[in-house]
């Protein structure tokens, strides 16, 4: 009988000394810098096109242009969250409200949708009579674009914050619903099987075991989802909340602010960009077995 | 394995069938009166061609699945659900990735409402018995297809269940690792002292684990026969008797999978 003290197998192999590793640093800082090329390339056509007269500061200003008068753009942001309202100073504390209320919405919204999306998903894959009146009006609405969906938010809540949260709960709900089924219908039996074998209930079992096992599927639908949240957020700002960055960029289009638009623009660009970088992280931690994906410079 | 009367059997199968009623499909008659015990602390190898129901007898074995007529007791109680006391290990681990090897070990202990200091313990007790003792806080796709294995045995052990069963454990793994996987099963069968079914498709393996080796026809399956292995452990591979059996099984299986196989052709 072979002892099983020393099984081959589970020998680690014999590394030596372990020394810094510096590769995943390195990468990182390529991926800034081809990060810093691409934006300074795209900056540096449009500042040639400019200074070869190609395009008129007027409606196109360059980057050194719509980002030199910080303090000046800056007026028009407003503290207040009224629509309406006429620009009162501004300042930097009134663009970190500004792009806090965007944020906030975007954010709220998200995880209303992913919260009841996932619950009503569950709901129809587990009992029959809720999947039988629910499922053909969630494909039939499923389809509709969320800006169609904007003059009801406003019929229904008013003017105001709910219709823009409604729009980006919008962009989530459906996709989360829809797809929390098929991932419950994918977990592997045998996982069920276990815990049924362990002595788990129907509600240990779901809460132990299938919602961990569809959480990553779901993660990624909110994340695919989070740049068409950002979208319908302005499109709702502009049109119904007196705050934000989408009443901003309507605005500046109104008084035919070219720089406020570029450099709301901007603005967006980053808030978009950290918002995937934040979810990425949260991935990261959360849902840690979940092999680190790529798709993102940091 | 000598069976003495008075012993009450770990596991009794009494004409026992099953037919599988897939929605939109015609009925399967997978097992058709099955009637053998399984003793306490026994190696049972159940041994039979693909798709002649060796599977589905496990699951029912386990609770999972209701038997279609016959019935299934476990130390004289009726099998109804599933119970920790009747553990099943499938062919893939099936581990929890999200959770780490100790907390997978320790999750039906987690679901019994045991204490986190003391799953603790247990977890740290069955890894080491199964030679894990360095994977405590790994995750599951960290291991080799092999310690995933071991892993989930300790998972069922730290259950301590009167009855193991098995689902082709080992045939995902290579033979290297399959050697060494068996000593390590026949050492976890004397230490835990329970009953152990195991399927496979292996003679080899049949003859180097079981006590008794039970042979089913081609679906519907039934008990062709059963075979004892009267030869010590570890089996001596180079005795005319090991070949012996070898070459019996061999004939065995060999008349059912042409049977199978005729079936599906005439299908
Ligand atoms: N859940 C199921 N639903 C319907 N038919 C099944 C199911 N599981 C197994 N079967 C059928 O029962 C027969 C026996 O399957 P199985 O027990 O997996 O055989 P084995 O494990 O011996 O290869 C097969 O024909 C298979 O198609
Ligand atoms: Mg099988």
């Amino acid at each position: 009988m072979t002892t099983l003290d020393t099984p081959t197998e589970i020998m680690p192999p014999v590394e030596p000394r372990a020394r810094p590793n510096f590769a995943p640093l390195l990468r990182q800082l390529a991926g800034i810098g081809w990060a810093i090329a691409s934006i300074g390339l795209f900056a540096g056509i449009w500042e040639l096109l400019w200074y070869f007269e190609l395009a008129n500061p007027l409606l196109l200003p360059p980057p050194h242009l719509f980002l030199a008068d910080i303090p000046g753009t800056l007026k028009y942001f407003d503290r207040s969250d009224r629509i309406g309202s006429v620009a009162s100073g501004g300042g930097f504390g009134a663009l970190l409200i500004t792009m806090g209320w965007t944020t906030f919405r975007v954010v709220f919204g998200l995880t209303l949708g992913f919260v009841l999306g996932t619950a009503v998903g569950a709901l129809i894959h587990y009992v029959r009579i809720i999947r039988n009146l629910l499922l053909p009006t969630i494909l039939l609405l499923a389809p509709v674009s969320p800006v169609a969906w904007l003059p009801v938010a406003i019929f229904v809540f008013g003017i105001g914050d709910v219709p823009a949260i409604f729009l980006v709960f919008i962009t989530v709900f459906f996709a989360i619903t829809l797809s929390t089924g098929a991932q419950i219908a994918s977990v592997p039996k045998n996982y069920i099987h276990v815990a049924r074998i362990m002595g788990a209930n129907e509600r240990k079992t779901f809460w132990r075991v299938i919602l961990p096992a569809i959480l990553p599927s779901l993660f990624m639908t909110v994340r695919l989802n989070l740049f068409g949240a950002w979208m319908v957020v302005l499109i709702a700002e502009a049109v119904g909340v007196g705050s934000g960055l989408g009443q901003i960029t309507t605005m500046a289009r109104a008084t035919f602010n070219s720089k406020l638009v570029f450099f709301t623009m901007a603005i967006i660009g980053l808030l978009g960009f950290l918002s995937d970088w934040g979810l990425r992280t949260m991935q990261r931690k959360l849902l840690w077995w979940v092999a680190p994906n790529q798709g993102g410079l940091l | 394995m000598s069976r003495s009367v008075v012993t009450r059997p770990a596991v009794a199968i009494r004409n026992v069938s099953k037919v599988w009623t897939p929605e939109g499909r015609s009925p399967v008659n997978a097992l058709q009166g099955l009637d053998f015990d399984v003793a306490p602390g026994e190696f049972v190898v159940l041994l039979g061609p693909s798709g002649c129901g060796k599977s589905t007898l496990l699951y029912m074995i386990a609770g999972l699945e209701a038997t279609t007529s016959g019935l299934i007791e476990c130390d004289g109680l009726k099998v109804e659900e599933p119970s920790a006391e009747r553990g099943l290990i499938f062919q893939e681990a099936s581990l929890f990735p999200w959770l780490t090897i100790a907390d997978n070990v320790a999750f039906g202990l987690s679901i019994q409402g045991v204490l986190p200091v003391r799953r603790r313990e247990i977890a740290i007790e069955m890894l080491r018995r199964v030679g894990l003792s360095d994977m405590l806080d790994k995750k599951p796709d960290e291991l080799s297809g092999g310690m995933r294995q071991r892993a989930a045995c300790a998972r069922a052990l730290a259950m301590k269940p009167k009855v193991l069963m098995m689902d082709e454990p080992f045939a995902a793994l290579d033979v290297q690792t399959r050697a060494r996987m068996q000593d390590f099963l026949l050492q976890i069968w004397r230490d835990s002292g329970a009953s152990v079914l195991l399927v496979t498709h292996s003679i080899d393996e049949a003859i180097a684990l079981a006590d008794r080796v039970i042979v089913f026809t081609a679906r519907p399956g039934r008990v062709k026969t059963i075979v004892p292995i009267d030869l010590p452990r570890p089996r001596p591979t180079r005795d005319a008797r090991y070949h012996e059996y070898r070459d019996l099984f061999t004939e065995l299986l060999a008349a059912e999978v042409e049977r199978a196989f005729a079936e599906m052709e005439a299908a």
